[in-house]
C-alpha cells in the first residue's frame, strides 16, 4: 500500500488536463509511441472531438521514482462539465490527492474554483500545475497570484509543465510519490469499495470501477451493493493498464475493477458501497448520492417507420449510460417517441448528437423542461417534468421550480452586461466579489428553467469567451406558471408545449410563432399559428395559402411524367410531420427549440 | 352535368412536324420535314400492328406537333387506314389540329369530306405582337381568315387554342384576346397559361432578366378571370384549360386521358393507355421508322399502374374536372373507399373553399381548380 498513489487531475475545460493524462501514460510507458493515440482516456470520438472527458476513465501507471523504488500510480480521470459534478465527486473520494491544472494563458476559472473546492471538501493533498507555459500569451507570475490570491493555496507548491511538449512530467510525476499520501485501509477489514464508474462490455456485462478502502476482494466471492441492496457472484478482478489486466485480488487501497454478471449499467449506482455478502462492512462509505436527472425532453424519430430502431438505440445507448433514463412517450403531434431525463444541457447534446452519430438515427427533440413541483388543492405533490402531464389550472393550490446558484467568473468589463442577462433571466440573490484586481466572480440564484433556455451561449459571446460559469441546484422555489401551448389551425401540437414564467409566456409565444411562420412552407389553406394559454390566445401569426399550381396541360404523356412527380412531393411529405391537414417539416420543429440568439 | 360515360377507347394519331420551332415549346417535335413521307409509311402499319388489340374507337385524334402541315392526300391515307384497320364507331368525333398559317378554305371544306368533323386552330393570341413573342410563325390576319374559312366550311364543331400569361401581358389586354375569340362562335376553348420552361428560347430570355416572370398572385388572377369570363360567357369550365359551350361540346377524345378510358397513341412518342397499362413510343422519327420497317412496335416504354399509383392518377385527373370524382365509381374501380380513407382531409378542401361535396360527386371549385395539382396530395 505504501507504493500505491490515488491521484485525479481537475481542471477548468480545456486547460489541458487530456493532454496531460496522455503525457503521463506515455512517460511511464504503458504504451510505446506506436500505439499511441492522443488523448488516450478520451475513448470516444466525440470526447476527442469537444475537447471534454465524458465518462471518467482509470488506468494504473508503473513509475519508477527517484528514490529507486516502483509505485503504482492511480490516475482516475473526471468528466470535465458541470452537469456530471457528481461523478466528479467520486472520483475524487477514490484519491488522495489531485493536480489542479491551470491554463497558464486563461488562470483561474469557475471550474478551477468548483473543482479545488470539490477536492477540499474530499481533504485530498492538492498540486497546483500550471499548463501551457509554452504560450506566447502565458503569464505564469499572474497565475502564481492567482494560486495564492484567489484558491488560497500555498503558491509555492506549484509545478509548471507544458503537457504539449511534454515538459515539466517528470516533476509532476515525482510530486505525485512525494506529495500525494499513500491510501490507508485495513486489508483484513470487511470490504468495502467505492463505486466510481462502471461501463458496459457487450461480452462481458457491466465493468465496476472501484476504489478498495477496507478488505480485499477476489474471484468467486459474493459481493453485495450496499444501496442497490443486490447480491452478486464476482467473476473476475483486476487493475486498468490500456486494457483490463487480470489480478487475484483487489485489497484495500487499490483502484480496480470488478465483474460480477451485472447485465445493465443501471443496476449499479454510483458512489454505492460493495462489500462482502457473507462478512459485510458496518456502515456504506460516505457521500452516496442518487443521482437525478434535471432536465427531460422527449425524442422522436424523424420518420414514425423509424421508431423501432430508436427504441433498439435508445436501450442500447443507456446500457452504458446509467445516469440517462427514458420511458415510453407518445405524441399527438409527433407519434411514439420516449420521455427522457439528463443531468444536463450538455448531457442532452451528447445523447442526442451520439444516438445520431452511433446509431445513424434522425431524431428531433422537443423543448427540454426541467421538473416542477406542483402542490394541488387536494394536498397532493406532484412532479411534473412533461407539459403534457400539466395539471388542470383549476387544481393547483401552488406551483415551484428549481433554482440553481450560478457561479459565474469573468473579467469585471464585462460585469454590465452579465448582470442584465442575469436579471433578465430572474436571476436573484447576487454576491459579487473580486477575486483579484480586474476579476469578479458572480453569484445569482437563478431558476434552472431560465438557464436551460439559451443562457449557456448568451454568457459564452458576453463575455467574449473568458467567463466561465458553474451552478448547484438549490432547492425549489414558489413560481407563477402557464403552460404554453402552441396551436396550428386550431389544433394543440403538444410536442411544442412548454411550462414557462407567466412573464416569459408572451415572448416565447411570438417567438415560437414568427419561427413557424418561418419554417412552415405555404399549403393549399391559410395556416393560423396560436400560442394559447388556457382558452386565452397570447400570439399568432398567418401563413398565407398558395393560390396557383396547376399545370396547364394533362395529356396522354403528361400524365404519367405528372404521376411521377406527384409521387415524389408525396413522399417529400411523407417526411413532414401532419397537424391536422397542415404539413410540418422536420425544420420547423428545430426552429422553436432554437434558442433566442440563434436567429 | 357529369363527365359523357364511355368506355369505347379513343385514337390519337401524333404528327411530330412543325415548320418552326415556337419560343416556349419543349415539346418533342420535328423540323425535317423530308422525313414525313417515310414517317406516314409507318404510322400506316403502326396501326395494322394494333389491329387485334384495339378494335373499335369513338374518338379519332389527330394531334401535334403540326398535323396541318401533311398533304390532303397524306391525311386522306391516314383516315383511310383507320377506318379499314379499327371500327370507327357512328358519330365519332374526328379532330385536327391546324396552324392557322397552313391552310385555307378549300383544304378546310376537303378535309370535312375526310371525316373531320372538329377542328382546333392553334390561335393563341389575336395579337400580332404576342404572336411573334411566342414565335409563332402566323399572324393575327391569317387566324381570322382561318376562323372564317373553317366556319364557312361547315365547321360546327370549332375549337380555339389560346395562350394567357404571357409576359408583359396586361389581363385587360387578355380578355381583349377573349373577346375578339368570342367573335367567331367557337364552340370550345382551350386556354392555356403560358408556362415558362428553362431550355426554350423564352425561358432563357427571361432566365437572362429580359423578360418579367409573372408572380403567382398574377397567375391566379389570369386563372380565375378567364374561369369567370367564359362562363358568363355561357362557357362550362370543364378541366383546368377547357372550356365548352355546353357539356356535348366539351372534347371527348381528351376526356377519356381524365378518367383512365383506355386510348392508342400512333405515332412518335404517343402514349397509350389500356387497363392498368401505359406504354409509350420512341421520341424519334427515325428510330420509330426503324423499328416498324423491322416489323417491330416502336415502343420505348411500359409501365404497369399499381392500384396506389391508379389511385393518385384518378384523384390528380378527377380534381383536374368539373365532372370530379364519383365516389361510387372510384370505389368500384380503385376498391378505395375515399370518404373513409381521406374524410377530415376532404372536409378541410371543402372549408377551405377549394371542393365541393355534393352527394356521391367530389369536384373542385374555382379556387381548387388553381391549385388542383396539390389537391390530389390530400
Amino acid at each position: 500500500m505504501e507504493n500505491i498513489r490515488n491521484f485525479s487531475i481537475i481542471a477548468h475545460i480545456d486547460h489541458g488536463k487530456s493532454t496531460l493524462a496522455d503525457r503521463l501514460i506515455q512517460r511511464t510507458g504503458v504504451c510505446d509511441m506506436r500505439t499511441f493515440k492522443d488523448q488516450m482516456l478520451d475513448t470516444m470520438d466525440i470526447e476527442r472531438e469537444r475537447g471534454i472527458t465524458i465518462k471518467s476513465q482509470a488506468i494504473s501507471l508503473p513509475y519508477q521514482a527517484r528514490d529507486g523504488r516502483t509505485y503504482t500510480l492511480n490516475l482516475i480521470d473526471t468528466p470535465g462539465h458541470v452537469d456530471f459534478s457528481y461523478e466528479v465527486s467520486r472520483s475524487l473520494a477514490s484519491c488522495e490527492g489531485v493536480l489542479l491544472l491551470i491554463d497558464a494563458a486563461q488562470g483561474v476559472q469557475a471550474q478551477t474554483l468548483a473543482n479545488l473546492y470539490l477536492a477540499l471538501e474530499h481533504d485530498l493533498e492538492i498540486i497546483p500545475v500550471i499548463n501551457k507555459i509554452d504560450l506566447p500569451s502565458a503569464d505564469v507570475d499572474r497565475v502564481i497570484g492567482q494560486i495564492d490570491a484567489e484558491l488560497g493555496l500555498d503558491p509555492d507548491t506549484h509545478l509548471k509543465c507544458s503537457a504539449k511538449e511534454g515538459t515539466g512530467i517528470d516533476d509532476i510525476l515525482e510530486a505525485i510519490v512525494e506529495r500525494v499520501p499513500p491510501p490507508k485501509g485495513v486489508p483484513r477489514s470487511p470490504l468495502a469499495a467505492l463505486i466510481f464508474d462502471a461501463q458496459y462490455d457487450s461480452f462481458r456485462g457491466t465493468v465496476i470501477h472501484c476504489r478498495v478502502f477496507d478488505g480485499t476482494v477476489k474471484a468467486s466471492d459474493t459481493i453485495r451493493f450496499m444501496f442497490n441492496d443486490s447480491v452478486y457472484r464476482v467473476e473476475e478482478v483486476g487493475h486498468f493498464g490500456l486494457s483490463r489486466m487480470k489480478r487475484d485480488q483487489l485489497s484495500a487501497g487499490e483502484v480496480g475493477y470488478i465483474i460480477a454478471g451485472v447485465k445493465t449499467v443501471s443496476s449499479v449506482s454510483i458512489g454505492d458501497t460493495i462489500t462482502l455478502d457473507e462478512k459485510p462492512c458496518d456502515k456504506p462509505l460516505p457521500g452516496f448520492k442518487e443521482v437525478k436527472p434535471v432536465v427531460f425532453a422527449s425524442i422522436y424519430p424523424i420518420a414514425s417507420d423509424d421508431y423501432e430502431d430508436v427504441a433498439e438505440a435508445v436501450e442500447k445507448y443507456k446500457l452504458n449510460d446509467a445516469a440517462f433514463i427514458y420511458e415510453k412517450d407518445s405524441s399527438v403531434a409527433l407519434g411514439q417517441g420516449f420521455r427522457c431525463g439528463f443531468l444536463g444541457l450538455l448531457h442532452l447534446d451528447i445523447v442526442q448528437e451520439r444516438l445520431e452519430r452511433e446509431y445513424d438515427l434522425s431524431i428531433i427533440l422537443s423543448v427540454p423542461s426541467v421538473r416542477y413541483r406542483f402542490i394541488l388543492k387536494d394536498g397532493t405533490e406532484l412532479f411534473v417534468d412533461n407539459p403534457a402531464h400539466y395539471p388542470s389550472p383549476m387544481t393547483i393550490a401552488e406551483a415551484e421550480e428549481p433554482y440553481i446558484r450560478a457561479s459565474m467568473m469573468m473579467p469585471d468589463k464585462y460585469l454590465g452586461p452579465v448582470m442584465s442577462l442575469c436579471i433578465e433571466k430572474r436571476g436573484v440573490n447576487s454576491n459579487m466579489h473580486y477575486t483579484s484586481p480586474g476579476r469578479v466572480e458572480l453569484t445569482y440564484e437563478m431558476p434552472l428553467s431560465e438557464v436551460i433556455f439559451d443562457f449557456y451561449d448568451r454568457f459564452k459571446s458576453m463575455t467574449q469567451g473568458y467567463g466561465s460559469f458553474d451552478y448547484d441546484l438549490i432547492d425549489y422555489r414558489p413560481s407563477n406558471l402557464v403552460l404554453l401551448d402552441i396551436l396550428v389551425n386550431g389544433e394543440k401540437v403538444d410536442a411544442l408545449s412548454q411550462i414557462v414564467h407567466r412573464d416569459r409566456a408572451r415572448a416565447r409565444g411570438v417567438q415560437a410563432c414568427d419561427r413557424l411562420k418561418d419554417e412552415i412552407p405555404r399549403q393549399m389553406y391559410k395556416i393560423a399559428i396560436q400560442g394559447a394559454i388556457g382558452g386565452e390566445i397570447i400570439s399568432r401569426s398567418t401563413i398565407s395559402a398558395f393560390r396557383k399550381d396547376v399545370t396547364a396541360k394533362c395529356y396522354g404523356g403528361d400524365i404519367t411524367r405528372k404521376r411521377k412527380l406527384l409521387e415524389k412531393q408525396k413522399k417529400g411529405k411523407k417526411r413532414m410531420k401532419m397537424i391536422g391537414s397542415v404539413s410540418i417539416p422536420q425544420s420547423a420543429f428545430l426552429a422553436v427549440l432554437k434558442s433566442d440568439t440563434d436567429s | 352535368m357529369t363527365a359523357r360515360e364511355t368506355t369505347t377507347a379513343g385514337l390519337y394519331l401524333h404528327i411530330p412536324f412543325c415548320k418552326t420551332r415556337c419560343a416556349y415549346c419543349d415539346f418533342f417535335s420535328v423540323t425535317d420535314t423530308d422525313l414525313i413521307d417515310a414517317f406516314v409509311r409507318a404510322l400506316l402499319r403502326e396501326m395494322v400492328a394494333y389491329s387485334e388489340e384495339f378494335r373499335e374507337f369513338d374518338t379519332v385524334y389527330i394531334g401535334g406537333g403540326t398535323p396541318s402541315l401533311l398533304s390532303l392526300r397524306q391525311v386522306e391515307m391516314i383516315l383511310e387506314r383507320v377506318h379499314r384497320v379499327f371500327s370507327i364507331l357512328p358519330g365519332a368525333e374526328v379532330t385536327m389540329e391546324i396552324n392557322p398559317a397552313d391552310w385555307g378554305r378549300e383544304h378546310l371544306s376537303m378535309a370535312r369530306e375526310l371525316g373531320i368533323n372538329r377542328i382546333s386552330i392553334g390561335v393563341q393570341s389575336f395579337d400580332d405582337r404576342e404572336l411573334s413573342l411566342l414565335g409563332r410563325r402566323h399572324s393575327r390576319k391569317q387566324a381570322v381568315r382561318t376562323l372564317k374559312d373553317a366556319a364557312a366550311a361547315g365547321f360546327d364543331n370549332l375549337s380555339l387554342d389560346l395562350m394567357y400569361g404571357l409576359p408583359g401581358q396586361s389581363c385587360h389586354q387578355w380578355e381583349a384576346s377573349l373577346v375578339q375569340a368570342l367573335d367567331f362562335g367557337p364552340t370550345h376553348l382551350s386556354c392555356y397559361e403560358l408556362e415558362i420552361k428553362g431550355l426554350t428560347p423564352l425561358g432563357r430570355r427571361i432566365e437572362r432578366g429580359e423578360l418579367p416572370l409573372r408572380t403567382e398572385d398574377d397567375q391566379r388572377a389570369f386563372f380565375m378571370r378567364t374561369s369567370e369570363f367564359l362562363e358568363d360567357s355561357g362557357f362550362v369550365h370543364y378541366e383546368i384549360s377547357n372550356f365548352a359551350k355546353g357539356m356535348d361540346r366539351a372534347s371527348r377524345h381528351n376526356q377519356k386521358y381524365w378518367d383512365h378510358t383506355p386510348y392508342l397513341g400512333i405515332g412518335p412518342s404517343a402514349h397509350s393507355f389500356r387497363e392498368v397499362r401505359r406504354w409509350w413510343n420512341h421520341a424519334s422519327v427515325t428510330a420509330y421508322v426503324r423499328d416498324l420497317d423491322a416489323g417491330k412496335r416502336p415502343v420505348s416504354g411500359m409501365e404497369e399502374l399499381s392500384t396506389e399509383q391508379l389511385v393518385l392518377e384518378a384523384l390528380f385527373l378527377g380534381l383536374r374536372t368539373k365532372g370530379g370524382i364519383d365516389l361510387g365509381r372510384f370505389r368500384c374501380r380503385y376498391g378505395c373507399n375515399l370518404m373513409e380513407e381521406k374524410g377530415p382531409e376532404l372536409e378541410e378542401l371543402c372549408r377551405a373553399g377549394l371542393i365541393e361535396i355534393e352527394g356521391e360527386i367530389i369536384r373542385p371549385t374555382r379556387s381548387g381548380m388553381a391549385v388542383a395539382d396539390s389537391l390530389a396530395l390530400l
